[in-house]
């Protein structure tokens, strides 16, 4: 088991899965804002950056491809 | 943070030519063996965290053995690595070919991280072994969350376990929908139905006459029927998603008949609810890598594919490329590619004994996927399925009116007025859309392949290597 905090809330995944799998197991379909609504995983391989969050204060992290770490702090990222 | 330098060869043998091999898939594994029997010093790159390609997708303690095909294949493969010099978490952002000498710049660590360490590799050989990603044409809709490509539900099905939705309509065109179909259920989603855009008549052209070709030696499409069986999931040809529904995210989706051309049937269209879709019409290669070194492209807007001979040589000497980058064929056609380039760029020769067995299954492949391109390929009526605010590039919110009232000026300078295909992906997920569009609205496309930079890496990333090593 591993947590990792989104915005202010914890979230809990499984050992080895991508931030996208984590927050996909926890229930969220979409977790960046874009002009025309949210975004989530779109390719699921890291060629369409529609999933992009800040990690750990990283911005631009795919996070399709991104395999989480127990106490990763994942930011939402708007881009109007 | 250091740079490391790794020269291919220092290892092992001296004065063995060094190959190396970029992507990790079936083709890029089964070059690496065989470069290896040639005797090569080889050095194998990947960007995933894994081996393994989309074929073998996985993770030790997530991925259902269910969804896990031609296993001991893959063992096998990565078995004789260990006499290899091995990168995952290699993303190649540049590549150059000069003077019978390779140079890839590779940035390795964790997938985006700040502060990658560098890898520049030297060789006298090159396997391009880049695979392709999911080509999901556009629906009004499409980018509302719930929304995947069937390359996603699957990569999510496998590596992570999880599913967007518990109620999935998986739409598009080929095979490929099938395993995909089978992943969904087996992760936990409920499959509504799968819509194949092709209708009988293409599919009695394409594999319906030997579907063990399909089939590869595995028995994989037995099982995937009997996946659909099992699970009561409609399978239905000529028909396919033409709007996905919704406020904030997918609450359902409207299906129609489609004509030979995939134009949408009048009066054909019914609602099926659903809180997910995966769209995947064929797929596009990932050609950034063998541009960049100068090899020669060709094909039309139906898809563009590395130009190889017998040998799986490229235009640029030194520079051989295998597996989807090649031409669509499935992984049985990626490991016979992969195989014939690895020892031919190791300097075996053609007429070897350990070729005939590749050779053969080549040939076989190709045949089964020009059938393949004539029973699904992309057809294109698909257009009048879009309304005119559909947006086409998802990363800079362009619309179908927007290319389209544009498509008279050069492509160029399209793209600068609409933005269409200069976003975050460069590209890569609308550039045969918008090429359609612009080619629908009389102008006259195509140039959506080639790309500056070929893998996401950060400025102070590419800083550092131009400034002789990375910030301390
Ligand atoms: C998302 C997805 C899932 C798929 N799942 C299946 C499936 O379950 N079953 C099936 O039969 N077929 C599947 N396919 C079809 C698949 O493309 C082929 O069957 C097979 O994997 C092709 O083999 P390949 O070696 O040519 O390419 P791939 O397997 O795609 O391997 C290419 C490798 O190159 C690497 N790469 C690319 N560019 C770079 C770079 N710049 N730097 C570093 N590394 C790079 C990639 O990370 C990748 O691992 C899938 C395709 C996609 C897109």
């Amino acid at each position: 088991m591993i947590r990792i905090t989104v915005g202010d809330e914890a979230i809990e995944g499984r050992d080895g899965q991508t931030i996208a799998g984590v927050l996909i197991g926890a229930g969220r379909t979409a977790w960046r804002t874009a002009q025309t609504g949210d975004r989530g995983v779109f390719c699921g391989i890291g060629v369409c950056h529609d999933c992009l969050v800040t990690v750990n204060d990283v911005e631009g992290v795919r996070a399709c491809q991104r395999e989480a770490v127990d106490g990763d702090r994942v930011e939402r990222e708007v881009r109007a | 943070m250091t740079a490391a330098t790794g020269t291919v060869g220092t290892t092992g043998t001296t004065g063995a030519t060094r190959v190396a091999i970029l992507g990790g898939g079936p083709a890029g594994l089964a070059a690496a063996q065989a470069a290896l029997a040639a005797g090569a010093a080889v050095t194998l790159l990947d960007e995933g965290g894994r081996l393994g390609g989309q074929y073998w997708r996985h993770h030790e303690g997530l991925t259902d053995r269910r969804l896990q095909h031609g296993w001991a294949r893959f063992e096998r493969l990565r078995g004789v690595l260990d006499r290899a010099e091995v990168h995952t978490g290699a993303s190649v952002w540049s590549a150059e070919a000069s003077d019978g000498v390779v140079r890839l710049r590779a940035v390795v660590g964790a997938a985006d991280a700040a502060g990658r360490v560098a890898l520049d590799i030297e060789a006298d050989a090159v396997v391009v072994a880049t695979g392709a990603h999911d080509l999901a044409l556009p629906v009004p809709g499409w980018t509302l969350p719930g929304v995947t490509t069937a390359g996603a539900a699957q990569a999510l099905a496998k590596r992570d376990g999880v599913t967007v939705g518990r109620r999935t309509v998986v739409s598009g065109a080929g095979p490929f929908l099938l395993p995909v179909a089978q992943s969904l259920s087996v992760a936990g989603s409920e499959v509504v139905g799968v819509h194949e855009a092709s209708r009988l008549g293409g599919l009695a052209a394409g594999w319906l006459p030997r579907p063990w070709q399909l089939v590869g030696k595995a028995g994989e499409l037995v099982e995937y029927v009997g996946a659909l069986a099992r699970h009561r999931i409609p399978y239905r040809i000529g028909s396919g998603v033409v709007r996905v529904l919704g406020t904030d995210r997918v609450e359902g989706v409207v299906i129609a008949a489609l004509d030979a051309d995939w134009r949408p049937i009048p009066g054909t269209e019914r609602e099926v609810a659903c809180d997910s879709v995966a769209l995947g019409h064929g797929f596009t290669p990932r050609l950034e890598v063998a541009i960049a070194l100068g090899a020669v492209i060709e094909g039309d807007r139906r898809g563009r594919f590395v130009v190889v001979d017998e040998s799986q040589r490229t235009s640029v000497d030194g520079v051989f490329a295998a597996g989807e980058v090649t031409g669509i064929g499935g992984a049985d056609a990626a490991l016979a590619e992969g195989a014939v380039a690895g020892f031919m760029a190791a300097g075996g020769a053609l007429d070897d004994g350990r070729m005939r067995g590749p050779l053969a299954v080549r040939r076989r492949m190709r045949a089964f996927a020009a059938r393949l391109e004539r029973a699904h390929g992309i057809q294109p009526g698909w257009t009048s399925w879009l309304s005119d605010d559909t947006v086409v590039c998802r990363c800079e919110n362009v619309t179908r009116r927007t290319i389209a009232v544009r498509a008279d000026a050069p492509l160029r300078a399209m793209k600068l007025a609409t933005r269409a295909g200069l976003g975050a992906c460069q590209g890569r997920t609308c550039g045969r859309a918008v090429e359609a569009i612009v080619a629908d609205a009389g102008g006259a496309p195509e140039g959506f392949d080639r790309r500056p930079v070929l893998a996401p890496v950060r400025l102070g990333e590419v800083a550092a290597v131009a400034t002789g090593g990375p910030e301390q």
